[in-house]
């Protein structure tokens, strides 16, 4: 299937009821496919008359207990970054795609991974994260658009998939998993009519009081420390006796694998670090990951912004390089080899 | 009259990589070719792709100048009508699905002129998602069709599952391929066969897979 396909398809299957979205290159197949085939489900489809509009409708869903989702790429996410922090303020669970392409501002449609920043940072104003996972296959898109449903609802917040351009318009096999139906209860706090049998439920994130609003986000940021305990998840690829460790996640990772794969041919001992989620940052893993490694490699399709966070999770032990290509220009085996070798390697 | 070949199907099916199998086939032939990437469909993974290759083989390559570009206009900036009065062989690779066959319906009165000098070969892929049953790969062929206002003359059957193609996904196929033949009535062109697999069966046509995944470019 092409990846934007994969994605729309995946989240039918999670039971998403209602999709709102906007059209944008190159994600604009996701909402194509959900327009054909959402109503046939059961669900809603709805092209929204822009991309803020899209994500407050996603609000209004989500409020009600259903499983609602939006999508869009960079510039559009940017739109709807006001819409996703009062979702976040009213500790509703949804699903937002990111298919990225290159930016700032307009940019270009080409793929890009410039959003990095945007969506592991908090990506509006106010105390608050999203989770996010980063895809590197057409079958991991399905599998996590499966997980971010069913996190979102666990912890009553919203996931993002934080996906490129390149995962959106490629084709590859997939397989689609049984889906365990897990139920969530939304009974206490679902704004889905009381019929006079219960008192209001009111879906909010405005406090009146700042010491109210403070014990909100308080208790908000103490269920984050529990998802940084148990939601990371990573790859870890020949990082067992790797020398040189490149972290990159994504597309790009499938770049990193194969430049590797020569690296090792070579007798240079390089590995692959690369973290599936994003925010959480698995730290741990990358702790294991690098422990033999004199040297990390950060690639991106970026000027470089997972480099931080590669950062801080080893406390600037170790010296972390960069190579990246942007504004849509996708790296090559070939570079990515080329800088693994400028950095010497222990053969 | 030059022969005018034009390739549709659904996002996916293998469409640019047939067009350029045809193209590279008839230019080692000594033929004169022309390729028109006439998808305003996708923004990327296309014919245009290719260039260099054609440029190298001598094959006259025509693209919407924004193909490939950071700009999102899906413009033709070319005129099918004029390049189809010149001489040659004239290859057009049209975008995914009834969507992309949009396009081609602005130059249908021109292209059908050409006859019996004219095919439309409608590419087939068991293992695509959208078009596994029979059913759903004859109702796009005919979607394409009112969109483009031409008949196919032909289907090429293009089963594969990208990468992990073996010769079993292929052989596995035909019948799949018979029925749809035989519900819209045209002839299987031919079946094709990743040349890697080395199988040697004329039931199959080898073909090149020019596609590369972008972790092997």
């Amino acid at each position: 299937m092409k990846g934007n396909e994969a994605l729309a398809e995946a989240a039918m299957r999670a039971g998403c009821k209602c999709f709102f979205g906007y059209p944008i290159t190159p994600q604009t197949e996701l909402a194509a496919y959900m327009a054909k085939r959402m109503n046939k489900n059961g669900g809603v489809f709805l092209q929204a008359e822009s991309e803020i509009a899209a994500i407050n409708m996603v609000l209004g869903a989500a409020s009600t207990g259903v499983r609602a989702m939006t999508s869009s790429s960079s510039p559009g996410i940017s739109l709807k970054s006001e819409g996703i922090s009062y979702i976040a303020g009213s500790d509703l669970p949804c699903v937002i795609i990111n298919v990225e392409r290159g930016g700032p501002g307009l940019g270009g449609i080409q793929p890009s991974q410039a959003d990095y920043w945007q969506a592991t940072k908090g990506l509006a104003h106010g105390d608050f994260h999203l989770l996010v996972y980063a895809p590197a296959s057409v079958q991991e898109m399905v599998d996590m658009v499966i997980k971010a449903f069913d996190k979102a609802d666990t912890y009553r917040m919203p996931a993002m998939i934080l996906a490129d351009g390149l995962l959106g318009q490629m084709m590859e096999p997939v397989t689609f998993p049984e889906i365990e139906q897990k139920t969530h209860d939304k009974s206490s706090w679902a704004a889905n009519g009381h019929k006079g049998q219960r008192e209001h439920h009111i879906i909010n994130s405005l406090y009146l009081t700042p010491e109210e609003l403070e014990r909100t986000v308080v208790e908000r940021f103490a269920k984050y420390d529990t998802i940084k305990q148990t939601e990371t998840d990573a790859e870890l690829y020949m990082t067992e006796d790797a020398d040189i460790l490149v972290c990159a996640f994504g597309a790009t990772a499938r770049v990193v694998k194969s430049a590797v794969n020569e690296a090792r041919e070579m007798g240079i001992k390089a590995g692959m670090f690369r973290p599936k989620t994003v925010w959480p940052f698995p730290v741990n893993e990358l702790q294991e990951a690098s422990k033999n490694a004199s040297q990390i490699l950060s690639v991106e399709m970026s000027m470089g912004q997972m480099i931080d966070d590669i950062k801080l999770a080893l406390n600037c032990s170790k010296p972390v390089e960069f190579f990246g290509r942007t504004g849509g220009v996708i790296p090559t085996p070939a570079e990515v080899l080329a800088k693994i070798k400028a950095m010497g390697g222990n053969k | 009259m030059r022969k005018v070949t034009i390739i549709t199907g659904h996002y996916g099916s293998g469409k640019s990589n047939i067009s350029t199998n045809l193209a590279m086939e008839a230019a080692a032939e000594g033929k004169k070719v022309t390729v028109v990437d006439l998808d305003i469909v996708n923004p990327y993974f296309r014919t245009a792709d290719f260039a260099k290759m054609f440029e190298e083989n001598g094959i006259e390559l025509i693209t919407p100048s924004y193909a490939n570009t950071n700009l999102d206009i899906p413009a033709l900036n070319f005129d099918i009508e004029r390049i189809a009065k010149s001489d040659g062989y004239l290859i057009i690779d049209v975008g995914g699905d009834d969507d992309g066959a949009i396009a081609l319906g602005r130059f249908s009165a021109a292209l059908n002129e050409f006859g019996d000098n004219l095919d439309m070969f409608y590419v087939i892929n068991r293992y695509r998602y959208l078009t596994k049953e029979p059913s759903e790969a004859v109702e796009l062929m005919y979607n394409i069709e009112t969109a483009s206002k031409i008949k196919h003359t032909g289907i090429i059957n293009n089963s594969n599952l990208g990468c992990d193609t073996l010769a079993d996904t292929v052989i596995s196929s035909l019948p799949y391929a018979d029925m749809v033949s035989q519900s819209v009535n045209l002839p299987i062109v031919f079946s094709t066969i990743p040349r890697r697999l080395g199988v040697d069966d004329n039931r199959f046509k080898p073909i090149e897979i020019y596609v590369k995944p972008f972790w092997e470019r």
